[in-house]
């Protein structure tokens, strides 16, 4: 009947580069920091005193929502001095997201590893360091040897404790990112091509060319579908980067 | 399985490459399939236990919504390494 042809996947995620080292995944990943630095730049010129209108209401009410949303249902009170670093976090993340359905540019950042690895690899910095900051050197004895636990299971706990604190946290974080926005996006492909072979199709059946309308109907549905997973995504990066910091900043407190 | 490789080979006319190709294309369907089993199962429970925890003390919803969020990024993990295997059995 006819071919779907289905383009390599390197077709799908490698974009020219502009010049060497630096192509529009970069391009994206650069303006979507810019954009968040320039937009509460101007948020903080507007004065403290009014009511707050524009700029600086959107901006505040992004704060309020990592306050209120993420913030005080994981880490309590004494995590409200994240509320920058987590910010930026889902800001930059769902920043990086959104391309993914905007026309133009219609590629997330995050479906290369490198931005989710890179960004997971801060926030395994970040927790280890805070254990460290807060718990000193025991940080490492009490992921190896639990408290609380019954000595003859503790050798067992420590050890799965250790591996999936070090090694198995910021690898689920970086697949969580990137295989969402990856698979959203070959999904996307796939309902365009879809749409567009069966569009053009040169076939003597004609009635297969009005079925188009079926995968495009998909394809909008999808579209709204991303949107919410570009949020949600985002949302949930940011909301387990707040746990894991609690979870390094709490285990000092229990004994 | 060598042996066993060759003979396949043999007999279908392809090329050691072709055949990769082709084995790894109809294996990744379900390597996806049955990566998505259980993650499915998980989060249906999990979000139906959700529900009937919200139903039941509403003025609780926000702090089980952030729980079911959570539970659901550890449980879909899963579904979404099943993903990645089955694009590296297709597309590498």
């Amino acid at each position: 009947m006819f071919a779907l042809e289905f383009p390599p996947i390197n077709a799908l995620l490698r974009w020219q580069d502009f010049f060497p080292t630096f192509n529009k995944i970069a391009l994206i990943a650069v303006l979507s920091a810019l954009i968040v630095i320039i937009f509460y730049a101007l948020a903080n010129r507007a004065n403290p005193m009014l009511a707050p209108t524009g700029v600086r209401n959107v901006a505040e009410s992004s704060v309020e929502f990592i306050e209120d949303g993420i913030i005080m249902q994981t880490m309590g009170e004494s995590g409200l001095k994240w509320t920058p670093y987590l910010l930026s976090l889902f800001l930059f993340i769902f920043l990086c997201n959104i391309p993914g359905v905007i026309p133009v540019l219609q590629m997330p950042a995050t479906a290369r590893i490198a931005i989710p690895l890179g960004l997971s690899l801060f926030v395994w910095v970040t927790y280890i360091g805070v254990g460290l900051k807060h718990q000193g050197a025991g940080y490492f004895g009490h992921l190896l040897w639990p408290p609380g636990v019954p000595t003859a299971l503790k050798p067992l706990v420590g050890l799965i404790e250790f591996v999936s604190t070090i090694l198995v946290t910021p690898f689920s974080l970086t697949v969580r990112l990137f295989a969402n926005l990856l698979a959203g996006h070959i999904l996307l492909v796939t309902f365009g091509l879809l749409t567009e072979a069966l569009l053009f199709a040169r076939t003597s059946q004609l009635f297969l060319v009005p079925m188009s309308v079926l995968p495009f109907i998909m394809l909008v549905f999808l579209t709204a579908f991303e949107v919410l997973v570009a949020v949600l995504q985002a949302y949930i990066f940011t909301i387990l980067a707040a746990v894991y910091i609690q979870n390094s900043m709490a285990s000092h407190d229990e004994h | 399985m060598e042996a066993f490789s060759i003979l396949v080979q043999q007999a279908s006319g392809f090329t050691a490459d072709e055949q990769k190709s082709i084995e790894a294309a109809s294996t990744a369907g379900f390597a996806y399939g049955l990566a998505a089993i259980g993650p499915a199962l998980g989060i249906g429970y999990l979000v139906g236990k959700s529900v009937e925890a919200m139903a039941r003390q509403p003025e609780a919803a926000g702090m089980v919504r952030t729980t079911m969020f959570l539970g659901i990024a550890f449980t879909e993990a899963l579904a979404l390494i099943g993903f990645v295997v089955f694009i590296l059995l297709k597309f590498a």
